[in-house]
């Protein structure tokens, strides 16, 4: 099927299979290879990126359910320097293999734009979908709550 | 390559289920559905896709006529900031809470639980234990089925091959507490061990008890519920009940231990003085 996408602002016309995943598209059609995937079954958010504005696993997103939908991926959050999130991931070292973090980082970045109080108890719910395998957590709370203290 | 229709209102809908193409399935938000296809499990049985995801008038959470009525296609996030939901039932919107995390919330829908008839979806027992019903609509017309009556085996319900779950309605409760606990291994993201739900009235005059992941259906436990209002012993009762089996999950064992303590302490957090019979 031939459907638009407004993929991290611009839209793009593509022929694809209608229950091709939102993820494959964005990695093999539109090169955009910053989403992972980690499980494929809507576990671990390594392929979490924003639909219409809201966090979703993109493993289990069929394509043509975002025909003509807004989808921003980690490459779309920013279009030249790092956004104030990822800077905290570098400073408070949020990051370690790499493979969750752009996954926590939308996932952080939807927490920041809801407005909620940054809580232990209210990040670790926000990114309870993201799997981490090295950091323990810890430093990925302290890079959200650092981002939402210099961004609020 | 599987085909797929995309509809947008309910008489494109049941244009094509009166079609009834070969091996149809109905695609809401994609968090059963998808992991089955991307796993390649039973594709072989997907003729057609029948995706339901845009139709709005299957949306939507009102009260009326005595009733909280939510669209099957209304989402857990949707149910979690319902004020309606979060003042008339609670339950329903702390169980969604438990579903999965965001990004699930976000796509999965009230119906595709139900649909999916899954022994272990996590909002089944609450709504048996609420007396839910469904309204059923296809191009036949439309029927009531009350939630206990539409899970008739594992992963089989009532719903024709022609029909879509339109609506789930519940009673509202009333002086009727409703409560629930899911026991799982980590808080999110976690697929019940066993889920247990009840509601009571004051004095647990009228109990009626559900529950999940302990039999191929989510299930109605009469026996624990007649217990309950006879002050006999609830947790045996139980055990006549459920049927739990070994899993990756959790062991016969566990479940039935587990389910029986969880349920005493569900009746007796009902705020009535209830003693606990029988604990080992």
């Amino acid at each position: 099927m031939r459907l638009e996408l407004r993929i991290n602002g611009s839209v793009r016309s593509l022929e694809v299979e209608p229950l091709k995943r939102l993820l494959d598209v964005l990695r093999e059609d539109l090169i955009l290879t910053g989403t992972k995937e980690g499980c494929g079954e809507g576990e671990c958010g390594a392929c979490a990126v924003l639909l219409d504005g809201q966090l979703v696993n993109s493993c289990l997103v069929a394509v043509c359910q975002a025909a003509g939908a807004s989808v921003v991926t980690i490459e779309g959050l920013s279009s030249s320097a790092l956004t104030p999130l990822q800077r905290s991931f570098v400073e408070c070292g949020g990051a370690q293999c790499g493979i969750c973090t752009p996954g926590m980082i939308v996932a952080g970045q939807c927490f920041l734009d809801s407005g909620a109080a940054a809580t232990d108890e209210a990040v670790r719910e926000a990114i309870a979908g993201n799997l981490c395998r090295c950091t323990g957590y810890t430093k990925i709370v302290e890079s959200i709550q650092h981002a939402a203290r210099e961004t609020r | 390559m599987i085909p797929v229709t995309s509809v947008k209102t309910l008489p494109e809908a049941y244009a094509l289920l009166q079609a009834r193409p070969p091996g149809l399935r109905v695609l809401a938000g994609g968090t059963d559905l998808m992991v089955a296809i991307n796993a390649r499990v039973g594709l072989d049985r997907i003729g057609h896709v029948l995706d339901i995801w845009n139709v709005r008038e299957l949306r939507g959470i009102a009260l009326q006529d005595n009733f909280l009525r939510i669209g099957a296609l209304t989402t857990y996030t949707e149910i979690i900031h319902s004020t309606l939901v979060n003042t008339q039932l609670p339950a329903l919107a702390a169980v969604s809470r438990e579903v999965g995390a965001w990004a699930i919330q976000n796509r999965g829908t009230l119906g595709g639980n139900v649909c999916n008839a899954s022994p272990a979806g996590d909002t089944l027992p609450l709504l048996l234990a609420a007396d839910a019903r469904f309204l059923l609509g296809g191009p036949r017309g439309e029927r009531t089925v009350v939630a206990e009556e539409f899970f008739l085996a594992y992963r089989k319900t009532a719903l024709g091959a022609d029909e879509l779950l339109l609506r789930v309605d519940f009673p509202l409760p009333d002086a009727a507490r409703l409560a629930y606990r899911k026991v799982g291994t980590r808080r999110a993201q976690s697929i019940s061990k066993t889920l247990i739900a009840v509601r009571a009235t004051p004095g647990l005059r009228e109990v009626r008890i559900a529950a999940g992941c302990v039999a191929p259906i989510p299930l109605r436990c009469r026996r624990a519920e007649q217990a309950a209002m006879s002050g006999g012993d609830v947790r045996a009762a139980l055990q006549l009940d459920i049927s739990p089996i070994n899993d990756i999950r959790s062991t016969i064992e566990y479940r039935r231990l587990v389910s029986a303590n969880v349920l005493l302490q569900l009746l007796k957090n009902m705020g009535t003085p209830y003693s606990l019979p029988g604990r080992p």
